[in-house]
């Protein structure tokens, strides 16, 4: 008796905590500021769009948006090839140095991002890096590369040899033992990699904020630090930007819930 | 059996294999030809992850302000950190207590909700994929909803207290040197929980069912099958769990960043922050690469602690 009432308790009180901060902030988007510091669980008054249209015709998030797209699908595609082709690579290897090179990626999840942001810093700076998009695919697809080879290579590890021999027999080149059966079988764990690559990169705040201060090259979450200066007081407004942010990867996990949390799982490492 | 079969399945098994000659030759050459394949990510990783932070540790040594040369001054920036410096004591102190409660909260929750919804009924799997949702949030994202609950005048946690009559608990959560820290915390657990119940469930699932029938054919209460069959079988999990939610807890960066920044007067300022607002805040570079010397040493000895921990009790 005390176990289900406490059960039904605890899981009512969580839900509740996680739906009714989700609820305001949809609401939100539609109502005017004060009327959201008022009644911020009512139904708005009367639905308006004036926040998505003031924030859209601002053309800041436009921006902002494009570059985190751009970003995002430049880090995950270019991660997942580099680590994969490194990670069969290694499981394929017969020299002992494949696992000397595994453990090198390893060394890169047991290092904390923030331990090495002076060093990167430098170096971007140096290398005229800064303030550039493609300076932050490269920090992205550097830093994601440890966890993506770790996973992927023990994935390609559980591949029996047989598979590839009759191939072998054939002439096949490792390229192409690459290419037609090992990236074939292995797309469930390149499908969960590339999951949590996604929301990764969607989301990184840091290496953004390291890197980038010109205003039409900074992506969403950066952005979203200027909106909470710009609009101090100004919820509704903070809480469209936030929703607009927040989308793509909200409208992803619906579709695919159980990849989604297959995948974040797999890298929750990094997270 | 061609030569190739043999040699390749000798390969795999030992250290040193002995195959025949023709195979060893055509290894080589294979071997070659895949480390070529590891070679583009090995690079790029080399370069612009492993080096830079090398040359971090490198600037630990050094007097450094971003712009001039940085002036070598060997374990000096150590040494002041060590024994004369009453912010950096501060910023520990706030590390320990923050993931200290982070730890236990985050633990405790996921461990509870993933008995909870262990079975796969229907209402089960959609409370995890609501529980889980926050994982996919950006930490700004979080950050900024949160102040907006933890507002002090007409934020949604105040006037949910002063309508229930609790005036008193209506507190200024973002601005207080002594809760603010904690509150920020319960953000950290309210985004994390979700992820760390599905690696719990992942693991409760793999206990043999037997064991259970067999503690309730010897009359085990709840409570007693959860000492002797869950929480025992359950330890391999939870030494994941503890390991994810430490680095997570000290990577809490863009949550206190966003939220306070590290104020009031550096009462939620931890190691990341501090280390982020020391270089860039400050320019004072060589002192920041120093302290990001301790943050790894720190999470070093914790994830030590932890499994020595977990290890002596069974």
């Amino acid at each position: 008796m005390f176990y289900k009432v406490s059960r039904v308790l605890s899981l009512t009180l969580f839900a509740l905590l996680i739906l009714v901060p989700v609820m305001v902030v949809v609401l939100g988007t539609f109502k005017g500021d004060l009327e959201l510091m008022t009644k911020p669980l009512a139904l708005p008054e009367q639905w308006t769009l004036n926040n998505y249209r003031t924030l859209i015709e601002g053309g800041q998030i436009t921006t902002n948006f494009r570059n985190s797209v751009i970003v995002t699908l430049a880090s995950v595609v270019l991660t997942l090839f580099l680590a994969s082709l490194a990670s069969f690579g290694i499981a394929r290897m017969f020299h002992r140095v494949a696992n000397l090179l595994f453990t090198v990626f390893l060394l890169g999840l047991t290092i904390p991002a923030a331990t090495s942001i002076i060093g990167i810093y430098d170096l971007f700076d140096s290398l005229g890096l800064r303030n550039t998009l493609h300076g932050l695919v490269i920090i992205n697809i550097a830093s994601t590369l440890p966890i993506s080879v770790f996973i992927l290579t023990a994935f390609f590890r559980q591949i029996p040899l047989e598979l590839y021999e009759s191939a072998s027999i054939d002439g096949a080149s490792p390229w192409r033992l690459y290419r037609s059966i090992a990236l074939p079988l292995s797309r469930p764990s390149m499908g969960a990699v590339a999951i949590f690559l996604f929301v990764i990169n969607w989301n990184d705040l840091l290496y953004p904020l390291l890197l980038i201060t010109q205003s039409d090259l900074k992506t969403l979450p950066l952005a979203l630090l200027d909106f909470r200066g710009e609009y101090a007081i100004n919820f509704s407004m903070i809480f469209t930007a936030v929703m607009i942010a927040s989308l793509p990867m909200v409208v992803m996990y619906l579709a695919m819930q159980r990849s989604f949390i297959a995948g974040l799982t797999a890298g929750a490492v990094k997270g | 059996m061609t030569n190739i079969d043999t040699g390749a399945r000798k390969g795999t098994g030992t250290r040193s294999p002995k195959p025949v000659q023709s195979s060893t030759k055509l290894k080589r050459i294979h071997d070659r030809r895949f480390a070529l394949m590891i070679l583009p990510a090995l690079l790029i990783y080399a370069l612009f992850y492993l080096y830079p932070t090398l040359s971090n540790l490198r600037y630990a040594f050094t007097e450094w302000d971003g712009l001039l040369e940085p002036r070598f001054i060997g374990f000096e920036n150590f040494t002041r950190t060590a024994t004369n410096d009453d912010i950096f004591r501060k910023v520990l102190g706030n590390n320990i207590e923050f993931s200290f409660l982070v730890i236990i909260f985050q633990t405790a929750f996921s461990l509870i909700f993933a008995i909870f919804l262990l079975k796969n009924t229907r209402t089960s799997i959609a409370l995890r994929t609501l529980y889980f949702f926050p994982t996919i949030l950006s930490s700004v994202s979080v950050a900024l909803v949160w102040m907006f609950i933890y507002e002090p005048n007409l934020g949604a946690l105040n006037t949910l207290l002063r309508g229930v009559g609790l005036d008193s608990l209506a507190l200024s959560w973002l601005g207080s040197e002594t809760i603010t820290l904690r509150a920020i915390a319960f953000t950290q657990v309210w985004f994390h929980t979700g992820q760390m119940m599905v690696v719990y469930i992942a693991g409760l699932q793999q206990i043999p069912q037997e064991l259970y029938e067999a503690a309730e054919v010897d009359g085990a209460s709840r409570w007693q099958q959860f000492k002797s069959v869950t929480w025992p079988m359950a330890l391999p999990t939870t030494a994941v769990v503890l390991a994810y939610t430490t680095i997570q807890s000290f990577r809490a960066f863009d949550l206190i960043y966003t939220m306070t920044g590290g104020g009031p007067n550096n009462s939620t300022n931890i190691l990341v922050t501090l280390i982020y607002q020391s270089a860039f805040g400050e320019y004072r570079f060589g002192y920041a690469a120093n302290l990001s010397v301790y943050l790894v040493v720190f999470i070093l000895l914790l994830t030590w602690v932890q499994r020595r921990i977990l290890r002596t009790k069974y």
